[in-house]
């Protein structure tokens, strides 16, 4: 089922607020990594929970291109709302 | 960013570590008395993470058998399987593979990381779907990302989780490639294959089973999970490798699929790495003839699992869920994994220790790997230094 970005970006700031360490502030622009401290495979496993949330496969492959929390809030409203 | 800028947190790290006097990521082993007994920094130490489940790295007819081959081949191919590097003694341990496990066609790479990385990169292109454990070697992981093909995680040993996600895949799922591992190196726990299989077969899918760690360890005559669990027939591809019960280093694949041949022409990493030296294939096949008779080495192994994890879980540390040759002891933070690594180092006994994002959860791991080259006296030393570093280790930083 299609979902607006911004439903799709509150549910992505929610689950990440829950992963980053106490007084880490979250932006859109916040670098996953480097800013918020996810490594790789939490970023992994909050994948396999979007998944769940939103119905959908999204290929880890997807993933080489995400830096940011906006970068990953982009990449599943596109395979959200291409998914049939 | 300058090229060598991304290695600034790495250098932190490391630095942190070596200034407790000893970096548990490269110990510098000396001098090898022993499959389980080495001098580390000049102190004489008890090898528990070496992965040498049967303990045949001194095994007398491997030796004798890489030694003749050293003399009568030389040192080294020179060449990969697909130019000049495919000696006999190579086809040879191919046929013997392949009998041992009752498949058709088997084939030998040089390690078991260019084993997974070759197999999957040339079973899987950009046009396929490959659903792999969370908990997933990284060979796994790089031989899919090689291929090029979508991939996709499921919960770590979860057959209801991988049946979700193959079913959202639709027409797709039919020609997917599911990748578990027989006992996973992290936690030491073993894949539920036979729930697996089923849900394989729901969909029509092919499944990979690596058996890096459970081969010579499990099953009757040593063949891993897949004979313990009576489904040798039922995987598609069975990866393995030699650098552990079979004390060498190689890899190998085998397969009933009459397609598995095509890898030799279709697989980058199998194509372009020399192949293994002679003496490495020779003392693998005598290896390979000791752990299907090896009923007895694998009693041993099984005694020492059983008493050292009851001991580990008595004493109030947190386990991985099973007994299991790999023990893994999970620890909250890395300061605590690296007092245990260190105060067991200081008791003389080498283990492993794996800081995140390599392991599950975000926790760090001091890890044994159990041999059954172990004597019981060893393995008393092993409990008891862990008993003693019981407190230490679960103190807050």
């Amino acid at each position: 089922m299609p979902s607006s970005y911004e439903e799709i970006s509150t549910k992505i700031t929610s689950e990440l607020s829950g992963l980053v360490p106490p007084g880490v502030r979250l932006s859109d622009d916040s670098e996953l990594a480097t800013e918020l401290g996810l490594d790789s495979f939490k970023v992994l496993d909050l994948l396999l929970d979007i998944e769940d949330e939103f119905d959908i496969t999204m290929p880890v492959n997807l993933l080489a291109d995400v830096h940011t929390v906006k970068d990953l809030v982009d990449k599943i409203h596109e395979v959200v709302n291409s998914s049939p | 960013m300058s090229l060598f800028a991304k290695f600034q947190p790495l250098a932190q790290d490391r630095e942190a570590l070596l200034s407790q006097g000893v970096d548990p990521f490269g110990a510098p082993i000396e001098e090898i008395y022993s499959p389980t007994e080495a001098r580390i920094n000049g102190k004489k130490t008890i090898l528990a993470g070496t992965n040498n489940y049967l303990g045949l790295t001194f095994d007398k007819k491997c030796l004798d058998a890489a030694h003749a081959a050293i003399d009568e081949q030389g040192t080294g191919t020179t060449g990969s399987r697909m130019a000049n590097g495919s000696f006999s003694g190579h086809r040879a341990l191919e046929k013997e593979i392949a009998t041992f496990y009752t498949c058709e066609k088997a084939i030998v790479f040089t390690t078991g990381y260019q084993a997974n990385l070759a197999v999957i990169s040339g079973l899987a292109n950009n046009e396929d779907v490959i659903l792999i454990d969370a908990d997933s070697h990284a060979s796994i992981y790089d031989g899919c990302q090689l291929s090029g093909a979508d991939i996709v995680r499921f919960r770590h040993n979860n057959p209801d989780d991988l049946h979700k996600r193959l079913e959202r895949l639709g027409e797709r799922a039919a020609n997917a490639l599911i990748i578990i591992e027989g006992i996973y190196s992290m936690l030491g726990d073993r894949a539920r294959i036979r729930e697996i299989i089923e849900v394989k077969k729901s969909f029509g899918a092919f499944l990979l089973v690596d058996e890096a760690h459970s081969l010579g360890v499990l099953g009757e005559k040593g063949r891993g999970l897949v004979e313990e669990a009576g489904v040798i027939g039922e995987a598609d591809f069975i990866v393995g490798t030699f650098s552990k019960s079979l004390a060498s280093t190689g890899g190998y694949c085998v397969s009933n699929h009459p397609q598995l041949d095509f890898i030799r022409y279709a697989s980058r990493p199998y194509v372009f790495t020399a192949s293994s030296p002679p003496s490495v294939i020779a003392s693998t096949r005598e290896a390979l003839r000791r752990i299907e008779k090896g009923g007895d080495l694998r009693a041993t192994l099984w005694k020492h699992t059983n008493r050292l994890y009851k001991h580990l879980q008595d004493s109030g540390y947190e386990l991985g869920p099973e007994p299991c040759p790999v023990i893994a002891a999970l620890l909250h933070t890395r300061e605590q994994a690296l007092r245990l690594w260190r105060g067991l180092y200081e008791h003389g006994i080498y283990v492993n220790l794996i800081f995140p994002p390599a392991t599950p959860g975000g926790k760090s791991l001091v890890r044994i790997s159990v041999s059954a080259a172990h004597t019981a006296e060893q393995i008393e030393k092993i409990c008891h230094a862990f008993t003693t570093l019981a407190e230490t280790a679960s103190a807050s930083d």
